[in-house]
């Protein structure tokens, strides 16, 4: 259950060096206990943990409905918790569920309510909470970010006082996984004063000031054992990315999250914290409208697909945090990635004669670019620009403002830039962005065995089975779809030295969002 | 001079009512609503249609700028759209800060401004003279936010010396607020201490070369009682102008300040604003920030009169 069992071991070595090199004994002695001992070393309890987070407005509440940005979604997995919980190797783990079962054809699941958990208000965690919660996201008057999700719940029944039953529309093996939405997160029963927070989590809310700055308390009597370190957990709401990286270096926080690719290297160099790399399902898109001239000819789609250097871009725009891309969404660190689809190159030639097969010498083309879609993306345009100019491609850049970006720009644009965050599931990753009835299937790409292949994969409970189907259709994306995906974004947090019990984590930054609860302060 | 006054304030109203026009045809021009900046990547047509009937946004511009302009007019700035709070808890805390890092950095730039110019004037052409315009040249040709950046790097990153994020809060004491604003309202006082300064040198300067001080220094007064009987008076009023035009500034102009010290003031809360398209906030702010600028000058103008005999009794 416990997640920090084995703290991720980072390089010591600029440590030592930059400790001695720059005379900051002062800070260095006696305080920072280099994380190889901190390994063998037992946490601690005590201390104020200070986060800088980018991603928080004056607009941000504790609604778990509508928890959108990376401010409001630490803070309430301080406040709540969720029903099952994403580990670092990317498993689901038992959180107020305790166990499950699904049916044979993974349409009935039944699961078992952890047992002795208290609320904040010291209410005890019933059946009728997680139901109560749980339907928060249904129904037609829901306003939950949630609801497509929650809308394959056909029923949500209590079974008995320890156990509910969740009833799909369609087998889906991957549920629990789909728990994990860190919208699913639980309230006691009828609870409506979303400004004074109520849950089972690691911490009590004590002072609030929406987009600027919050502060927890522990809770003393929280369930999950070895968590919940420290005494209090200070949120300063730092959304530009230079006071973000400042703070950090000047000592005032413990930890920040989404560093700047440009600048990482230069941050490393400070020895008085540590970068936490962590490798997840973010990745960058260039998005062909497959219902718009020239894209719907799966030849020009390819000739692009070709045309890309993607090493370059990686160095270039990301300074090499992070992987290649393979043209689908599929991340390495899902069970189900297709190792053994061969790693598309630069190719002019291949391109060019894509072009030929499409009846084309040259094309003309405009990219719509943002740094809405990612940060960098209108570098990343360039570099695009310039590899595929040996192919014949001549590719016009037409930069869009960021404001407004995904109403005006992105799903409209025949060429444009985008991005996709991480999901916990293959399944939920290939339904959400490629399936033809997705409301966000962003490229307007259909295929009809692929939507069959889909339904039939999730309701799959042989593993084995499924990561056969999921190979087939990360080809079919790779070598039809209209999604040009050149590279997959690390996430990058720093973190003190002071800190321990920090890993890396495939979903998000800062552990998942959870890291408030699984560190602790040294010294 | 009352006449004169009544005139100012008149000609403030009309310029506020014609900066809030201004801004809110420059909001409507931007793409994108407050709708789909809320609902962002998850907006799907229905969804985006429900919360701009919910929000009001699918009447006619010019009616709900009549809208906001008659509720502002009785004093109620209204809700905010994106959270639905009243504007004016949301504002006015804000505002307090805003104002309290500019009188910090008022209260020590614009004495300092004033002696160093004072100074200049009286050793014109020597090397303190000529050092301190280098100097100021140079804080000038700085943007605040290389200056803020650089007072960051020294001050805080390297020598660890001050906090380099201005983290206020309610209820923290006033040796902790001075420590957590010092690096802003440095940055604010370097900005704006050249300019006063090179201002009040000009302005003593012109008048230190007319007849009437040559006579006073050729009756033997001494250079500080020439300086500050004869000449700074007749001075004053450039200097209030420039004092005033600076402290404007450093109410309104306190934007990227606030961005690179994180301070929890208007600046930062309007850009957050317009970012969402909160129409109600950016109009409020505007109208402040507006109003803080038409008062300063309308206050700099009418101190001219009235410390000018000149322009106070007209023949």
């Amino acid at each position: 259950m416990s997640n920090n069992q084995s703290p991720f071991a980072l390089s010591r070595r600029q440590f030592m060096a930059g400790a001695a090199g720059l005379g900051l004994t002062t800070l260095a002695s006696g305080l920072i206990v280099p994380q190889a001992f901190a390994q063998e070393a037992t946490p601690k309890r005590g201390g104020v943990l200070k986060l800088g987070i980018g991603g928080g407005s004056t607009t941000d509440t504790f609604d778990i409905r509508v928890l959108n940005d990376w401010v409001p979604v630490n803070q309430a997995y301080m406040t709540f918790n969720g029903l099952v919980e994403i580990d670092k190797d990317n498993q689901v783990q038992p959180e107020l569920f305790e166990s499950w079962e699904p049916s044979a054809d993974a349409k009935e699941w039944t699961f078992k309510i952890r047992q002795g958990v208290t609320f904040h208000d010291g209410k005890t965690l019933t059946a009728e909470d997680i139901l109560y919660s749980l339907n928060l996201h249904r129904g037609e008057a829901s306003t939950s970010a949630a609801r497509s999700t929650a809308g394959q719940f056909a029923d949500v029944v209590k079974v008995s006082d320890t156990e509910i039953k969740i009833v799909l529309d369609s087998g889906n093996a991957d549920l629990p996984y789909i728990l994990s939405d860190y919208h699913f997160l639980i309230v006691p029963e009828g609870f409506e004063d979303w400004t004074k927070p109520i849950g089972t989590g690691p911490f009590k809310l004590e002072s609030y000031e929406p987009g600027v700055r919050a502060r927890f308390t522990r809770n003393e009597s929280y369930w999950k054992p070895n968590t919940a370190w420290v005494d209090a957990v200070e949120v300063i709401v730092i959304n530009d990315i230079a006071a973000r990286t400042n703070a950090m270096m000047s000592g005032q926080v413990h930890a920040i999250n989404q560093l700047d690719f440009k600048t990482v290297d230069l941050l490393k160099r400070n020895p008085n914290l540590e970068v936490v790399q962590s490798a997840g399902g973010q990745h960058f898109t260039f998005l062909m409208d497959c219902t718009q001239g020239p894209y719907t000819d799966n030849n020009v789609r390819m000739a692009i697909k070709y045309a890309i250097d993607r090493e370059q871009l990686l160095t270039t725009a990301l300074r090499g945090y992070g992987k290649l891309g393979n043209d689908h969404p599929i991340p390495v660190t899902d069970p189900f990635y297709a190792a053994d689809l061969p790693q598309r190159a630069y190719d002019p030639e291949k391109s060019k004669f894509y072009l030929k097969e499409a009846g084309l010498d040259s094309l003309d083309i405009e990219l719509s670019a943002s740094d809405a879609a990612f940060s960098g993306a209108v570098d990343a345009a360039a570099i695009f620009q310039s590899s595929a100019a040996a192919s014949g491609i001549n590719l016009s850049i037409k930069r869009e403002p960021s404001d407004g970006y995904w109403s005006n720009v992105w799903m409209k644009a025949p060429f444009s830039m985008g991005y996709w965050g991480g999901r916990p599931t293959a399944d939920q990753m290939l339904t959400i962005a490629y399936s033809s009835t997705s409301a966000q299937n962003d490229t307007h790409w259909k295929n009809e065995t692929f939507d069959a292949k889909l339904v039939e994969a999730r309701a799959l409970l042989d593993n084995a089975k499924r990561k056969e189907i999921y190979a087939e259709l990360q080809q079919l994306i790779s070598d039809d779809g209209g999604a040009m995906i050149p590279m997959f974004g690390d996430y990058l947090d720093a973190v003190s030295t002071k800190l321990g019990g920090v890993t890396t984590h495939p979903m998000f930054n800062f552990m998942g969002a959870r890291l408030a609860e699984k560190v602790w302060l040294e010294a | 001079m009352i006449e004169l006054i009544l005139k100012r304030v008149a000609l403030g109203i009309l310029t506020l009512l014609l900066v809030s026009a201004l801004i809110f045809a420059g909001t409507q021009l931007l793409p994108g609503d407050v709708a789909s900046a809320i609902l962002g990547q998850n907006a799907t047509p229905q969804s985006l249609a429900a919360l701009r009937q919910d929000l009001g946004l699918d009447l006619p511009a010019w009616q709900r700028y009549l809208t906001w302009l008659q509720g502002f007019a009785t004093g109620d700035l209204g809700m905010s759209l994106a959270n639905r709070q009243p504007v004016a808890d949301l504002l006015w805390p804000r505002f307090g800060n805003t104002m309290a890092l500019a009188a910090y950095a008022a209260i020590v730039s614009v004495p300092i401004a004033v002696l160093l110019g004072l100074a200049a004037a009286v050793r014109r052409g020597g090397i303190f003279d000529r050092g301190i315009n280098i100097v100021a040249l140079a804080f000038v040709s700085l943007p605040e936010y290389f200056l803020g950046l650089l007072l960051i790097l020294f001050l805080s990153v390297q020598f660890n010396l001050l906090p380099s994020l201005a983290d206020t809060y309610a209820g923290m004491s006033f040796p902790d607020w001075l420590r957590a604003t010092t690096l802003p309202a440095l940055t604010l006082v370097l900005v704006t201490v050249a300019q006063m300064m090179r201002m009040t040198r000009t302005a003593v300067l012109s008048v230190m070369d007319q007849a009437y001080v040559e006579t006073a220094f050729l009756k033997g007064l001494r250079t500080k009682r020439v300086v500050l009987r004869h000449a700074l008076p007749n001075a004053a009023a450039p200097i209030v102008n420039v004092v005033a035009f600076n402290i404007a500034y450093l109410i309104t102009g306190v934007v990227l300040v606030e961005a690179i010290f994180n301070y929890n003031g208007l600046g930062r809360f309007m850009v957050d604003a317009v970012a969402k398209r909160d129409l109600p906030l950016v109009q409020a702010a505007a109208m402040v920030f507006g109003a803080a600028y038409v008062i300063l000058n309308s206050i700099a103008d009418i101190a001219a009169i009235a410390l000018n005999p000149r322009l106070r009794h007209p023949r």
